[in-house]
């Protein structure tokens, strides 16, 4: 039982391969930054179930319930951040697809590299 | 006010960055990005002067919320250095940058630029002054953001896909420093620099706490451009525009290893990371192959940006090689070389800024002659590249010195000799520059080339007397190198 | 779109109740759950669904490429003025309790935390908002029809 109560760090595992193996072996722009996204949605839910704590409820005070279990608010907070980042690194990552669509006319990175080496 | 020097050095450039955005005026950004930088400058010069003459780091809480409940700003030596090195180069090619972004960058994007420029200095910095593991994340892709923005307004079409290249690798290392940090705060309850060093210890036997250090090492590996992780590097530097390349080449790497030495000595116990991690072979071997592989790419290359680059990535060989040593004399020669390469390599790539305003390209097989139409930039050239080669009173020297003593402490005798060895290949690629400049027929094309504008030529010169400077006068590069290099011992 | 007028109606709606959420997210942020990312996030998807139902240009007019650039300034402005403000009040950068002078301890004053906070968020919210605001312009507003001036199009590019 161990195995399956540890259920969402074998996701985060799961995801994190699935989002690498596209990064590196996908050819398509677009599917890198899909690929990278993955990737950096794991360690999103990684984050969130290092606060998590179990019966625990959402981290606002109650005054009159002393011994409440509050769930850990600083990773979800740490992780929101770098939500944010992610954001701007999606972004970022399809407007320069965009551009790239405009000068090289194609997406995919080994037909990029074949114009870039003609011109060489 | 004094006390809030710490936090100003990051927030100044901060809330000037927005500003940038909301001026019209192309003179008026770049006066007040050089006025910003100045401040920032002279911010890191007051902080060093403060740091050496007390005996502990200088510390701020953010919002007087106390470590390690709140954020808190720590400078040290190291950290000291850092951010001095990091705000004289910002600011010498702030005032490079007003002439040479005119043919490069369209006028009304020029507002961005110089926003983006200012906030991957605020995160440079920032990187510098944080005492806080998360926090440091955060500054480093504020930095990473920025500079593939910069990157990608190169003037060729290359410049996006070298802008793309670094933006997945560079997400991929942060992404891995992110775990990292995560897997720590998991064990240990905290984020602050000061309180992971005291509860890690107690820890270093758990495997997830052995893993973290992993993914912090390859995270920051990637960004500092390793060896086999380096493929990013000579794409963006080549199709940057030049100030960029100048600026990022001074800076970003040798912020990002920085940090490295921060997890390793600061956070993580060093005898840890020797003993049980076996950090030190790995990082020797990958350095010697960096060294090599570098070096001898770099005589290839026709495109002289592209050579700086690949000497680029030979020279961060040189700074993982002090590290990989883990003796004191190696990591001060690594801080030294951090402060003196910054120097040097800003120096080179801003000469090429002047040659490619004045003829559009730095093509090594056009240059010849070029020596006599354009004297004072490669003069500039000459001296940039014996510091680079290490030749006696050079800024340069002074870490080739302190890089070979500290093999022969550990009598690597190998090493010794490889040093010398890339280093005579070094005189080899700045020579066959030299010899098209000095010693080859001019074409008809070069002659009627004239000097650069003196506005190019000025921020140029104070580097290369920079140069010659940090030859001769060691306080900052030797002397006070060595006491951060004692102290992150001590710690 | 004018002959989908259901669409029409409901987006409108729907508008003004996003946007009157987004505020309240934005503003009870202290007391409860939101703050400025998420409340900057909502108030832009009033902004969006508008677009896809009356088009790009009228969105355009309502408020225009320009506003959202400057306005995405101003809110790391506001932020940033916060922290810049605390400092010249006796604080440290950030320390809200600072901004309103009080017999209390810093930290304790309840005043000032509660003004801190409120612009400190207000300037997330504003830029947020307007950053996501501009990122949807900008991916809405590209065809692929030009090709730029250094650019030489491939065979396939052609064929397309």
């Amino acid at each position: 039982m161990k195995i399956l109560g540890l259920f969402n760090y074998w996701m985060v595992i799961l995801l994190m391969l699935v989002g690498l193996y596209m990064v590196i072996a996908s050819s398509n722009l677009v599917k890198k930054i899909v690929g990278l996204n993955l990737f950096q949605a794991s360690v999103f839910i990684l984050y969130i179930s290092l606060g998590k704590i179990l019966g625990g409820t959402a981290p606002i005070f109650l005054k009159n319930a002393p011994d409440t279990v509050y769930s850990n608010p600083l990773p979800h907070v740490l992780i929101l951040t770098a939500i944010v980042v992610g954001v701007a690194m999606t972004s970022l990552g399809l407007a320069l697809i965009i551009r790239i669509r405009k000068a090289y006319g194609t997406i995919e990175e080994d037909e990029i590299l074949e114009i870039e080496n003609k011109q060489q | 006010m004094q006390s809030h020097f710490l936090v100003l050095l990051v927030a100044i450039p901060l809330i000037a960055a927005p500003v940038c955005v909301l001026i019209k005026s192309r003179a008026l950004v770049w006066a007040l990005v050089s006025v910003v930088s100045g401040i920032c400058f002279l911010l890191s010069v007051k902080l060093l002067i403060l740091v050496s003459t007390s005996e502990t780091a200088l510390t701020y809480a953010i919002g007087f919320w106390d470590a390690p409940v709140g954020i808190q700003y720590r400078l040290d030596m190291v950290a000291a250095i850092v951010a001095f090195i990091v705000s004289l180069i910002a600011f010498i090619v702030a005032l490079y940058s007003r002439v040479s972004l005119k043919d490069e960058i369209k006028a009304e994007k020029i507002p961005l630029f110089y926003s983006a420029y200012l906030l991957c200095l605020t995160g440079l910095l920032g990187i510098t002054v944080t005492g806080d593991a998360f926090n440091l994340f955060v500054f480093m892709e504020i930095s990473s953001l920025a500079s593939y923005a910069l990157i990608s307004m190169g003037k060729n079409r290359a410049a996006l896909i070298s802008s793309f290249r670094y933006l997945i690798m560079g997400t991929i290392g942060a992404t891995f420093l992110l775990i990292g940090i995560g897997l720590m705060y998991a064990h240990t309850g905290t984020l602050n620099m000061t309180d992971l060093a005291q509860r890690l210890p107690a820890l270093l036997g758990k495997q997830s706490v052995q893993v973290s250090l992993a993914f912090i090492v390859i995270g920051l590996a990637i960004k500092s451009a390793l060896f086999p992780v380096h493929i990013w590097l000579p794409g963006a530097y080549t199709h940057a525009p030049i100030s960029v390349s100048a600026f990022l080449a001074g800076t970003a790497t040798k912020v990002s290893i920085y940090a490295l030495i921060r997890f390793l000595f600061t956070v993580f116990d060093q005898t840890y990371a020797v003993s049980k991690a076996h950090l030190g072979p790995a990082f020797i071997i990958l350095a010697v192959v960096a060294m090599l592989f570098g070096s001898i790419l770099a005589l290839k290359q026709d495109n002289l940006k592209r050579m700086l680059a690949y000497s680029s990535i030979a020279q961060i060989g040189y700074l993982f090689l002090g590290i990989g040593l883990f003796s004191v004399s190696g990591l001060s020669a690594t801080i030294t070389h951090i402060f003196n390469h910054a120097i040097i390599k800003t120096t080179l790539f801003l000469v090429l800024g002047c040659m490619i305003y004045k003829l559009g390209h730095a093509q090594l097989s056009q240059l010849n002659g070029i020596g006599k139409r354009m004297p004072w930039t490669t003069a500039a050239f000459v001296i940039a590249g014996l510091s680079l080669i290490g030749v006696p009173l050079t800024a340069g020297f002074t870490s080739k010195w302190a890089l070979v003593s500290a093999t022969l402490e550990q009598e690597y005798l190998i090493l010794t000799a490889l040093i010398m060895f890339t280093s005579l290949l070094a005189i080899v690629y700045i020579w066959r520059v030299v010899e098209a400049a000095y010693f080859k027929e001019h074409e008809t094309k070069t002659t009627t080339v004239k000097e650069a504008p003196l506005a190019l030529l000025i921020p140029l010169w104070m580097l290369v007397i920079l140069n010659i400077y940090f030859g001769i006068d060691t306080t900052i590069n030797i002397e006070f190198a060595r006491q951060a290099a004692d102290s992150l011992f001590g710690s | 779109m004018n002959h989908h007028i259901v669409l029409r109606v409901v987006a409108k709606l729907l508008i003004p109740s996003i946007l009157l959420f987004a505020l309240y997210t934005q503003f009870h942020g202290d007391y409860g759950p939101g703050g400025g990312f998420q409340a900057g996030v909502i108030y832009t998807a009033a902004f969006i669904l508008h677009t896809l139902v009356f088009g790009l240009e009228n969105t355009k007019k309502i408020i225009s490429p320009t506003l959202v650039q400057v306005l995405s300034a101003v809110g790391v402005i506001l932020y940033a003025s916060v922290g810049f403000a605390s400092i010249f009040l006796g604080g440290n950068f950030l320390e809200y309790g600072a901004l309103i002078p009080s017999a209390l301890p810093h930290a304790a004053n309840p005043g000032g935390q509660h003004l801190g906070i409120l612009l400190v968020e207000l300037g997330v919210g504003i830029t947020v908002s307007s950053v996501i605001l501009s990122i949807f312009y900008n991916f809405a507003a590209e065809d692929d029809s030009d090709i730029e001036a250094d650019g030489i199009p491939n065979e396939k590019g052609k064929h397309e």
